[in-house]
């Protein structure tokens, strides 16, 4: 008869083999190795071109059919404080001055990553990453639980606070619907006048964007940051600066954010399946001569 | 000897605003140029090339190697070190008005040899980055309407003019 320890031994040999076979099984599809869609486009921001016109916001709200503005968008007193992407503006400038340098502008909307933040957060599935790079989302199933505004590393989806009966989330949708899908650039790049961003395929973008650096070492940070950042991202950027001065965090992970959770969440089947059966079997063994004979002895023969 | 002394007049006059800009009456170079082929939001430019030329000298600040001058970045020096003058100098004639359309982004792959003019930036970037960029060296204007005035859809997309928010400034309490 199998005595208590050799059934603890078999029980935990067995688990072992359990979690390194799912250990083997998820490196297989792994998260981060999805490099994107192969036709996908993208966008890459030359932070050293921009004067700071705030024509991409002007011909965003156009696009985009948001409401007016408080202030005209040649108004540059807006660059006084930073700010962020609302429900009614689905891209910023930002001004950021740069000790002993120029001062540099930033223009932040949606990054659309290749493996989205939000996407992977949001419980009813209302995000899309389409094979031309956007990431969309569909308002209609959206119940406004603002998840994905917690799981996007760039703090990006806006909330529409302002409207009581319906309030939804908002952003950059790469202007899928009346440009992206007919192959046409988003509004944004297409009104700017010093073409700091230059549309196209993501991989011929990341080609143009170590090539510019190759060329003049002196003027770019030896960097595309989008290029690895959180699994990559489709909107890219070069920069003179450390991308930290210009509010692009520097320190993001190349993982995409999906990894942080997908060992924790793949390890929930294992543990409602085995581990039920695993106590259920080591309380049955451990009370089965409970109350027959002295259980005692037996006791402090394991704690030896 | 009236009429003789107007001729020596005119002809000395002539003479002068020869020498004042010689290499534009010399070659048929324009001396004012419209750029006005892509304007949409602004009106188009009246460009003083003349005085550009003056102020300048060397053509292929603006004109690379198309108008026969020295290049000197080492990227272009591989091929026109020596190509001489092109038949076509003008802005518009090698930067793509629609840069992007699916079209030209396919031109850009496709070209043989695929490594040069990889990266070329479009009309209305080529615009404005030469010559906002050297404005800025130069000390020169380079607000938007210092150039091209805004038109009236131009005022429409922006929000400005007559176009402006009926109550500004109520901005600053709506930031979350």
């Amino acid at each position: 008869m199998i005595d208590r320890r050799d059934f603890l031994k078999g029980c935990l040999a067995c688990s072992v083999t359990a979690a390194s076979i799912s250990v083997v099984g998820k490196d297989a599809f792994a998260a981060g190795s999805f490099e994107g869609y192969p036709d996908a486009m993208g966008v890459l921001v030359d932070l050293t071109r921009c004067v700071g016109c705030r024509s991409c916001e002007a011909a965003c709200n156009n696009e985009q059919k948001l409401p007016d503005p408080d202030l005209p968008f040649d108004d540059q007193s807006v660059f006084k404080e930073e700010r962020r992407t609302t429900d009614k503006a689905y891209t910023v400038v930002n001004k950021y001055e740069i000790a002993d340098k120029d001062t540099l502008f930033r223009k932040m909307q949606c990054n659309h990553c290749n493996e989205p933040a939000c996407l992977t957060s949001c419980f009813v599935n209302a995000y899309t990453k389409t094979k031309e790079g956007a990431v969309i989302y569909n308002s209609k199933v959206c119940v406004g639980c603002r998840n994905c505004m917690i799981a996007c590393p760039f703090n990006i989806p806006a909330y529409s606070y302002s409207s009581p009966t319906n309030p939804l989330i908002k952003k950059c949708i790469f202007c899928y619907d009346t440009r992206l899908k007919n192959g046409r650039p988003p509004a944004c790049v297409e009104i700017c006048p010093q073409q700091v961003m230059t549309f196209g395929h993501r991989s011929d973008l990341l080609a143009i964007g170590h090539e510019r650096i190759k060329n003049d070492p002196a003027k770019y940070v030896n960097k595309v940051y989008g290029e690895k950042e959180v699994g990559g991202t489709s909107w890219m950027y070069l920069s003179s600066v450390d991308f930290d001065k210009v509010g692009l965090d520097n320190h993001m992970q190349n993982e995409p954010i999906i990894s942080n959770v997908k060992d924790f969440l793949g390890m929930v089947p294992m543990v409602l399946s085995i581990w039920p059966a695993l106590f259920t079997g080591i309380h049955l063994l451990a009370t089965k001569n409970k109350g027959e004979h002295g259980d005692h002895d037996h006791e402090e023969g394991d704690q030896q | 000897m009236y009429a003789v002394k107007r001729q020596m007049v005119m002809a000395a006059v002539g003479a002068m605003v020869m020498l004042v800009s010689s290499i534009c009456f010399g070659s048929g170079i324009p001396d004012r140029i419209t750029i006005n082929s892509i304007q949409k939001y602004y009106d188009g430019v009246d460009f003083n090339h003349a005085a550009h030329i003056n102020n300048l000298k060397d053509c292929g600040l603006c004109h690379h190697h198309t108008t026969g001058a020295q290049v000197s970045d080492p990227n272009c020096v591989r091929c026109h070190k020596n190509s001489g003058a092109q038949a076509v100098v003008s802005c518009k004639g090698c930067h793509s008005s629609t840069p992007f359309s699916p079209e030209e982004l396919k031109r850009q792959k496709d070209q043989h040899p695929p490594i040069y003019h990889m990266d070329k930036v479009g009309l209305k970037g080529a615009y404005h980055l030469g010559c906002v960029g050297c404005h800025q060296k130069m000390g020169a204007p380079t607000g938007c309407e210092d150039c091209h005035k805004r038109n009236d859809s131009g005022n429409g997309i922006f929000h400005s003019g007559t176009y402006a928010p009926k109550t500004p400034g109520k901005a600053k309490s709506s930031h979350h």
